[in-house]
């Protein structure tokens, strides 16, 4: 099943039922699929093998995603914040490929061997101009998009997303057409994310009508909520944490909004008890998933959050900052190194399969023939299901053979009311390994013995961070995801380290 | 009718003979057989199908968004465009696959 049988049959049953835009004036599911056809008719007469785009999210992004499905070409969005010089070699990647990228790009990415840009004006006009998709077979294997992951440690990877993993993705978790006519979601996620192809997906199923932020702002995001009706919205963590701060300065209390559902990397507990304590009204969703598992597989339901924020048992309340319980559409399990199943409460290596799960890249299949998908973060299970996601298994630290998640000690640093944002990780140690050193942002300054303290009267002796780094911010990307990579590099680069831990990393290579 | 029986794969479009309703194969049956809609075998959308000769609605007639299933054989359909008719395969009625909406996350 291709994804724009979800748009033909939304479309089929309601088709003047506003899916893009102001509840006034805005694009219908009818004119969503008429417009997707002219566009596939378009797509099939450009050059290349994919359809790439670089630009915002607008209702062109929701139309180039099922126009390239009925052209039976595979879709590729791109991060247009990234430097021209790497946006240019993931073009080359890309190539064969028609290109539809916002004017002023144009220049910058003009000359590419195998790529046809087009502007997205004249895309726009292409898709308002009379014409026919071409018949093309069915098929499930084919691929419907291709992300290319954020590439934080290494060259980015080009995840593939056959129409059959998003499409069951789809079935499994929405009921069709299920959303209130007066539903609107504000999707603020780029169109290069896995949530920003999975929110158009899911709505157009779903029917809830789409509002789309082309840049994220906090006052904008707040703004939106409030002139555009919204009830459903999904952010990344440090989106959150901005539109609270601008909800407090404002007292504006979006009284419109329903649901408000974060993902995309872990979110610090105090932040979540800050939004539920200051939008009681309501329903909070914690979703995990990663670009290769077609975006969600576990949830944390609004219930969930309500029991554990008032709780009188600590693993109840613990679980606040789990990514709550697999979707019952698929399997997981927690497995150590050797690839046995573990119990619940011990730390592994989260495993996946299901008809969602892709595990695919440009480069080859990650999925075992089995079907199981190693998805390298590490997590764990409490007795009753609910998982805990501690971060990538890379960044797990190593210190004298024992295992150490940088975030169960940044969750116990983020209690001092001082602290602000906090990253634990490992640097090279001749003794140990590893030894354990945090990034800390505070207001005001914190004595390092106040945290080291912290940190000993909620944990072993073992799990102290040796050293303590002050700092105005720590590095993300634009969205959301702390580059753990840089943020050693700048440690390793600062007077206060070690010379000796420095000489280990060169070492290390 | 032509006489030979459709293939049943993931991702087969069916079109009822007698009504309106369509659907596509999510699951396919364990083992091949003849899928009906309204009593008559289902053919290729486009294959002369779409006619509503069928004047009364069957008791549970195929709504579109709906997925049936037949327990057998684990055949999963997906109604793709509703009708009057219901689905059936080898004679048993397919049955509506209860599914449990998750809160809205993406």
């Amino acid at each position: 099943m291709q994804v724009h049988l979800l748009l033909e049959m939304a479309a089929e049953a309601a088709p003047d039922r506003v899916i893009i835009g102001s509840r006034d004036g805005g694009m219908t599911m009818g004119g969503l699929l008429d417009a997707s056809r002219r566009a596939a008719a378009w797509m099939a007469s450009r050059p290349g093998k994919t359809v790439t785009y670089v630009g915002l999210n607008g209702p062109s992004f929701a139309v180039a995603i099922f126009g390239a499905s009925m052209a039976g070409r595979p879709f590729t969005p791109l991060n247009y914040r990234l430097p021209d010089a790497s946006l240019r070699k993931l073009l080359e990647r890309s190539a064969p490929t028609t290109t539809i990228c916002d004017a002023e790009l144009m220049a910058r990415l003009s000359g590419i061997e195998g790529v046809e840009l087009i502007s997205a004006e004249a895309f726009a006009q292409a898709y308002t101009a009379e014409g026919e998709p071409p018949v093309l077979d069915d098929a499930d294997e084919d691929v419907a998009i291709i992300l290319f992951t954020s590439g934080t440690t290494s060259e980015p990877k080009a995840a593939i997303l056959r129409h059959g993993n998003l499409t069951s993705y789809v079935l499994s978790t929405i009921e069709f057409l299920g959303a209130d006519e007066g539903d609107a979601a504000l999707v603020s996620v780029p169109p290069y994310h896995i949530a920003g192809i999975s929110a158009v997906l899911t709505s157009v199923y779903s029917g809830r009508r789409m509002v789309q932020l082309p840049g994220f702002t906090p006052e904008a995001w707040a703004g939106s909520v409030a002139a555009e009706a919204v009830t459903h919205a999904m952010v990344v963590p440090t989106m959150l944490g901005r539109v609270l701060d601008v909800l407090d300065k404002t007292g504006q209390g979006l009284p419109g909004l329903r649901a408000l559902s974060y993902g995309g990397g872990r979110m610090p507990v105090a932040v979540v008890e800050r939004a539920m304590d200051l939008l009681p009204h309501v329903d909070f969703v914690n979703a995990y998933g990663l670009t290769e598992t077609s975006s969600t597989i576990s949830i944390l339901d609004p219930q969930s959050h309500r029991d554990a924020r008032t709780h009188a048992d600590p693993a109840v309340r613990r679980r606040l900052s789990s990514v709550g319980r697999p979707l019952p559409s698929l399997e997981l399990e927690i497995r150590d190194e050797a690839g046995h199943q573990v119990g619940a409460g011990v730390v592994g290596e989260v495993w996946v399969r299901g008809e969602q799960i892709s595990g695919e890249y440009a480069s080859g299949k990650a999925v075992r023939d089995d079907g199981w998908f190693a998805t390298k973060d590490a997590g764990w299970l409490d007795e009753e299901g609910f998982l805990f996601v501690e971060g990538r298994l890379d960044d797990v630290i190593v210190r004298g053979g024992e295992n150490i998640s940088p975030s169960e000690v940044e969750d116990v640093l983020r209690r001092h009311t001082g602290v602000l944002d906090v990253a634990v990780l490992g640097l090279p140690d001749d003794e140990w390994g590893e030894r354990i050193v945090a990034a800390v942002v505070c207001d005001p300054p914190i004595p390092t013995e106040d945290l080291r303290a912290l940190v000993l009267a909620n944990l072993r002796s073992s799990r102290v961070p040796e050293q303590f780094f002050f700092y105005p911010s720590l590095p993300y990307n634009d969205t959301g995801k702390l580059l753990r990579r840089d943020l050693k590099s700048q440690i390793l680069g600062d007077p206060e380290t070690t010379a000796t831990t420095q000489k280990l990393a060169l070492n290390a290579g | 009718m032509s006489g030979e029986p459709m293939k049943l794969a993931a991702g087969t479009k069916l079109a009822s003979a007698v009504c309106n309703a369509q659907g596509i194969i999510i699951r396919p049956p364990s083992e091949q057989g003849v899928i009906t809609c309204g009593g008559e075998p289902v053919t290729a959308p486009g294959a002369g199908a779409g006619a509503t000769q069928l004047t009364d609605a069957a008791e549970a007639p195929a709504l579109i968004g709906k997925r049936y299933v037949d327990e057998a054989t684990g055949l999963e359909v997906l109604c793709t465009k509703g009708g009057k008719g219901a689905f059936a395969f080898e004679g048993r009625p397919l049955t509506l696959k209860e599914a449990k909406p998750l809160p809205a996350s993406d």
